[in-house]
Parts: structure tokens; sequence; C-alpha cells
């Protein structure tokens, strides 16, 4: 095993222009950045996405463009464009990048070749994604589920050019994220500094470590759908196809198999939800530890919870299909593995909560952030228990109740998460620290804002009110309060989505002008604080690599005045430390 | 894997802590040739899962009354000459890149370039007999289009073939650092690591082999045996 002999025994890939330290570059700070700029910038379009779709919603009409053809665009766009190209890849390539050599104490990536060509991977799937906006017909609109048939048949927006360049898009995006999970985690299995075994990571390593395990595994589903769907609308096989008869004309396929692609499309859309999960319940645990000033409770219970969580997603992907007409013995074996997930999932809850007793929380911006996530991310985990039953589901399939708890659970909850982090590590990254007045109004609004937009949709679930439908003006069974409500909600998710500008103001404005933050502002124990230059220079701790002696959580430790023991304090500095000794200081500075 | 998860405390220190001196030392470059190697276990493990979830599709499409069989005795893989013969290029391949690897560890320089130029020489063979293949399925009229059967058996030989292809630019470049006459030492890692993708490689095509001449009833009781019917 290695334990980063390799890391300190090899030649660093040492940049020596402006070209390969900041563009061409293999540091996997930089790569970080690259991803998580890319992702926020292309997140952003879906936000403006999603506006669009609101004032339709709220105000019919109201924009001139909005047809029925541009709602479905707008709608198919939104949803894979914040699953796919924002959150996976703000979580895995952004955060994933930047936090695992640092957390586990390497001088990089193991493969930094590789990860640099995951970003440009990358970057040419979100391009060729975008390029579909100038496309003759425009993007596709057949959903983020791009179910077919119909997403390849005459009628359904974007179906000549659109829908190529989306699978062409996902089948390049999947490379690169193969090419970066492929990195994660043979780093944090061969590249781990001394001391640092598995069992002393904190949970954020293993939220992404497990994540990146999950994608490695399920986005081949979404690759096998994606080459089979192109066969299908490019050489006229019949995958997918079943013999239809489309405007009239009957079509040359036959045979053809719908329900096949959406079983290997959930076999990936599922696993996808915890790819995007998994990361965030890791670094909210270290969140929350850190400004709670306790150790995780139940570190052993997180890690296996994690574990069972990645585990036990690959076979609920059917719950996503109960309406689909599959056999319903199926349907009870889905419920029943769907409901058992949410064991470790509420273990992991409750543990979030047994931190937070008596702990000294300091309520922070990243502190308020996860805070947050655990109230959303509870919200939106007790639908899932509704939505999980057949029964239940049956009634609210494809109701505004389905979009309320989605967005709740993996919209909202995990973006909280990345803006608590995003807080959180920025000092590093940067070495300033966030405006704080301007983070937790950014907060306020974003957390109370969010609650008005999803909570009355619940309600318009109970009502009835299909999902995926571009106006709801005469239908009877759609009362008038129905309407009201979807005004109000349009007021609060445009003022939702203004908000973030505070966020973005406060991103570039800081790195510039914030406070400077030090090495460890937030008093932190984990590898990450301790390097010698903030933000930390290429190959990241000078001469030596640090050695760990401890796990990342003694925080308040008894009889210790420090409130928190850094990973890289040893047994001696400790007793030392006990007997009223300095305070420890970041490697490199240390007498 | 005890070792690995639970060693937050070791012999020497109850308490916890680490002592640098107990680290294993490791020659440079052993660790790296076993990054290399884990490295391609998880890609491994990916092509599979992408194969896996291609041949539970394959077993699913295969039940509609539309399917043709290619083994049929009109139909091109009546006779799978063929493909044998591809497949003995293969078996060649592996096992001269089985040769280099062993002579690379015994550091017998001509032998593992001998080996290992045979081995890629023969991996293009195997394509272009499967380019042959594919010629002889359009002479016979068989299209990727004209049936699902077809339709999969130029999905499936395609995409091995591509996997081959990447497998060839890693060996195209290992066997221009040997022209440049880098020390064997230093290419040691490749010429195994070259050697592990092509053993994974054949396993997948006697795989993909026997399942795309098997016929229909066999299809059948694979779909029986993972409940698919």
């Amino acid at each position: 095993m290695a334990y980063a002999e390799q890391v300190e025994t090899e030649a660093l890939h040492e940049p020596k222009s402006f070209l390969t330290r900041y563009i061409w570059s293999q540091d996997h700070k930089v790569i970080a950045i690259q991803y998580a700029l890319t992702a926020i910038f292309v997140g952003l379009i879906a936000l403006v996405l999603s506006g669009l779709m609101r004032m339709q919603l709220g105000f019919p009409g109201s924009i001139g463009f909005m047809d029925a053809g541009a709602y479905y665009q707008a709608m198919t766009m939104h949803g894979m464009i914040m699953v796919i190209y924002l959150l996976t890849a703000l979580f895995l390539g952004g955060f994933g990048n930047y936090l695992i050599p640092l957390m586990v104490g390497s001088r990089d990536m193991v493969f930094p070749y590789v990860n640099m060509l995951s970003y440009w991977f990358y970057l040419l799937s979100v391009i060729i994604l975008l390029a579909s906006f100038f496309a003759p017909g425009g993007p596709t609109g057949a959903g983020w589920t791009l179910y077919p048939p119909q997403s390849i048949t005459q009628g359904t927006p974007g179906t000549e050019w659109g829908i190529v360049l989306m699978l062409v898009s996902l089948a390049i995006f999947i490379v690169a994220a193969t090419m970066g999970g492929l990195n994660y985690v043979t780093t944090v299995l061969q590249a781990r500094t001394h001391g640092m075994t598995l069992m002393r990571m904190p949970l954020s390593v293993w939220g992404i470590f497990m994540a990146s395990i999950l994608a490695l595994l399920a986005f081949p589903a979404l690759f096998v759908s994606a080459v089979m769907m192109l066969f299908d609308k490019l050489l006229g096989t019949s995958f997918f196809m079943p013999a239809i008869i489309s405007l009239g004309q009957s079509l040359e396929h036959q045979g053809g198999s719908p329900i096949l692609f959406q079983h290997l499309f959930w076999f990936f859309g599922h696993p996808e939800v915890y790819i995007v999960a998994l990361p965030a319940f890791g670094l909210v645990s270290d969140l929350i530890s850190t400004h709670a000033r306790k150790n995780i409770f139940g570190y052993r219970m997180m890690v296996w919870a994690i574990v069972a969580i990645g585990v036990l997603s690959f076979v609920v992907w059917a719950h996503h299909m109960y309406v689909s007409g599959m056999n319903p013995y199926f349907g009870f074996f889905f419920a029943t593995t769907t409901l058992i997930i949410a064991v470790p999932t509420a273990l992991k809850v409750y543990n979030w909560v047994l931190t937070l007793w008596q702990g000294d929380i300091h309520l922070t911006v990243p502190m308020l952030f996860a805070l947050a996530f655990i109230l959303t991310f509870l919200v939106g985990g007790l639908t899932g228990l509704f939505l999980g039953n057949v029964i239940v589901d049956i009634p609210l399939s494809d109701t505004y109740f389905v979009v309320a708890h989605f967005h709740m659970v993996m919209g909202v909850a995990p973006i909280l998460v990345v803006f608590g982090a995003i807080y959180h590590w920025y000092p590093k990254i940067t070495g300033r620290m966030m405006n704080e007045r301007l983070g937790k109004l950014h907060f306020w609004i974003t957390f109370l804002g969010t609650y008005a937009i999803y909570f009355p949709m619940h309600y318009l679930g109970f009502l009835g009110m299909p999902r995926r439908y571009y106006a709801y003006e005469d239908y009877a069974f759609i009362p008038q309060s129905a309407q009201d409500l979807n005004a109000f909600i349009t007021v609060a998710a445009l003022t939702v989505g203004v908000a973030q500008l505070l966020f973005l103001v406060n991103l570039f404005w800081s790195a510039l002008n914030g406070k400077p933050a030090g090495g460890n502002p937030w008093k932190a124990t984990s590898l990450e604080w301790q390097t010698p230059q903030t933000p930390p220079v290429h190959g990241n701790w000078g001469a030596k690599l640090p050695v760990v002696h401890r796990w990342a959580y003694d925080y308040s430790v008894p009889g210790i005045e420090q409130d928190f023991v850094p990973q890289t304090v040893s047994a001696e500095d400790l007793e030392r430390m006990r007997r009223g000794g300095a305070e420890t200081a970041p490697m490199g500075e240390k007498p | 894997m005890n070792r690995l998860l639970l060693r937050n405390t070791d012999s020497i220190d109850p308490s916890g802590s680490w002592h640098p001196a107990a680290g294993v030392p490791s020659p440079a470059g052993m660790d790296r040739a076993h990054t290399a190697k884990v490295g391609l276990r998880l890609l491994l493990m990916v092509v599979s899962s992408l194969f896996l979830l291609f041949l539970i599709a394959f077993i699913i499409r295969a039940q509609v009354p539309d399917w043709q069989p290619l083994t049929e005795p009109l139909a091109p893989l009546a006779q799978t000459n063929a493909l044998w013969l591809n497949s003995a290029a293969l078996i060649g391949a592996s096992i001269a890149l089985q040769w280099a690897r062993v002579a690379a560890r015994r550091g017998n320089a001509q032998a593992t370039l001998a080996g290992f130029t045979l081995g890629g020489v023969l991996a293009i063979a195997f394509l272009l007999g499967q380019l042959w293949v594919w010629q002889l399925f359009a002479a016979w009229g068989y299209f990727v289009a004209s049936n699902p059967a077809n339709s999969f058996f130029y999905l499936l030989t395609g995409l091995h073939g591509l996997h081959l292809l990447g497998g060839l630019v890693a060996w195209g470049r290992t066997l221009g650092k040997f022209l440049r006459h880098v020390p064997l030492a230093r290419l040691a890692s490749s010429v195994e690591l070259c050697a592990i993708y092509w053993h994974y490689l054949l396993g997948l095509w006697l795989l993909l082999f026997a399942l795309l001449t098997s016929t229909p009833q066999t299809y059948e009781a694979i779909a029986a045996f993972c409940g698919l019917r």
C-alpha cells in the first residue's frame, strides 16, 4: 500500500507558463476552479430558464416567445443542466478535485494529465449542449428523462438536431466523469499520506469517494441508452422504437422497447440522485462538526451509512416507473428497497442532530446553510417516503407533489450544501473571507424563498395539478386559487433567482477585496487547513508531506484549552498542549 | 482490508500515534506502477459495467418476436469460420503480450520488444478481420437497421473494437518509447498494463462471440434464468 511514497518521490509537473498554470493546468486546484466556474456558469443559464418557465406558469402569455415548444425546451434543458452539468460536475469535478488531495494529504491527483483531460471533455460537453440552443429547431424538448419514442419522433421540439446534440454531449460528459472518477477513487486508495487510514478520512472525502464509485458504475447505463438511442435516431435501428405511426405515416421502426430505455435510464438515474447527495452528506458533516465545535456523532456509522446508501441506490431504480405498466410484483420489491434506504439516511440525519446537541454552535454563514440543509433534506426525504409507496405514488404520479419532492431533496438541499461549502472553503481557495453580511442576506432570501416556492407545490400536487403542462387555463379541476398560488410561486422564484446575484457579487468581489483569512480561519482540524501556504501552492505541502496522527474530528477535546486538535498533532504534542503548551500552528510554521 | 480500514492505532503506539519509521519503505517507481494498475482495474470495472448493461439490453430485446437470429442456416453466422479466425488472432495477441510481460519481468529487452510488437500487430489483424466480417454482413444484405440482431452485432463488435483501438493508442505510445531506447525498467509497467488490458478484451470478446452466435433458445433460457421473461 502506497501511503503516498509515490508522490514524494515523483517529479511534479511544475507549471512553467501562464498557459500551463491557468489554462492547460494539471494542478488539481486549478482544475477544480475551472470545473466549478464552468458549472456555475451553466447553472445560471438553467436558473434563467426556470425563471422563464415560472413566468409562463404564473403569468401565462407574459413572455412572447414562450409557446409550448419553447416551454418544453426550457424545461428539458433546465433539468438536465441542473442535475448533470451543474450538480454532478460541481460536487465531483469541483469539490472532489479541490478537496480530495488536500484532505488526504497528497500532492495532487494520481493521474494529473487525465484529470486535465476530464475538465476539457466536460467543457466540450457543455459547449455541445449549449450549441443546441443555436441549432435549427433548437434544443430537445423531450423532458430531462428523454423517453423514447417521443424524444426522437416528429412533433417534439428539437428532434432533428437538439436530441442528437444532447445525446452526444451526454456521452462526452460521461467520458469526462469517468476520467475524473478514476482519478478520485485511485487517489483516495493510493495517495493518502502517512497515517491517513480510510477510517481517519474526513466524511467529505468519504462522500465524494463513494459518489465517484457510483458514478463509475451508473454512468455506463446512461451511456448505453444514449448510444442506442443515437443508433435509433441516426441509423434507423429499433432498439427502443416500437412500430409507430407518426403524423399519419408509419415509421420504419418496429419491435423496440421504450420500457427498456426507462430501465436503463433509471438504473443510472437513481444512483445519480446519490451521486449528488453523498458528497452533500459528506461536506455538510464537516461543516456541522467544525461550526458546532464538536466531533461528528457516530463517525463509523456515518461511513457505513454512506457505503450502505451507495449499495442500496442500485436496487431502487424502478420506483421511478410505478406507472410504466411493469409487473406489480416489481413495484412491491422496489417499494421495499426504497423504504429500506430510508434507514441509513435517517441515521445520518439523527447523527447530524446529535452532533449539534450541546455543541458550541457558531451561526456562521456555512453553518446556516448546513442547518437549512438538514431541514430541507428532512422535508424532501419525508415526501420521498410517500412517493416510495406504490399505492400513494400512483395518484401523485406526474403531479406537482413530485416536482416539490425532488426539488427539495435533490435540488435545494444539495445546492444549500454547495453554498455552505463555498462559504466554508472559500478562504482556503482564495485566502480571503467572503462578506458575511451579504452572505447572511443571501442565505435568508434563498432559504425562506425556496420554501415559499416548493411548499405550495405540495398542495398543488394534492389538488392534482399535473406537471409538465405549459398552461393550466381552462381545466375544470384546477381552481382559481391554484392560479393565484402559481403567481405567488413565480414571484418567490424570481426573488430567489435574483438574490443569487448577491452570491455572485460576493464571490467575485471578495476574491480581491475580502478580509484576509489566514491559514485556518474556522479553526478546523482537517489537513487542508494545515497547508504551509494559503491558498495552497503547487504541490500543496512544501518539502514534506504531512503526517496524520488522528481523525478529523477532535473538537473540544477535554483537558485542552484550544477547542480543536489538527490531524497533524501527535500524541506527544497533545500531551504538551495538555500541560498548557503553545497553540499549534499550521505545518511548516511549527517550532 | 483490515489494515486499510481499521488501522487507527498501530501496535507500537496504542494511543493512535503514527510513526513514519513504521511505514514500509518502497522503491521508487514500484508504487507508481501499482497505482496505474489500480487505475486500470477500475477502468475495467467501468467497461464491465458498460458491456453488462449492453448484454442485458441484448437479452431483453432478443425476446421480441421480430428478432431474426444470425445463426439461421442462411444467415451470415451460420458459419463462424471468419469469427474463429479473428478470435485466433486475438488469442495470439494476448499470448504474445503475456510473453512480453514475462520477458520484461526477467529484464529481457529484446524478447519484450518482440512479444510486444507481435501483440499489437495481431490486435490490428483482429480489427481488420472484424471489418472484413462487417463487409461480409453488408454483402449478405445484413445492414445495421435491417434487424435488431444485426444492430446488436454491429454495435457490440464495434464498441469492442473501439476499446481495442484505445488500447492500441497506449500500445503505440509505448512502442514509440521502445524505439527511442527508453530503458526497459521504465517500460515494464506499460507492457504489463497493455497485457492486462489485452487479456480483458480477449475474455470480453469470447463472451460476446459466444453470445452473438447463440441460438434464440439460449437467449430465452438466459432471460428466464435472470427473471427477464
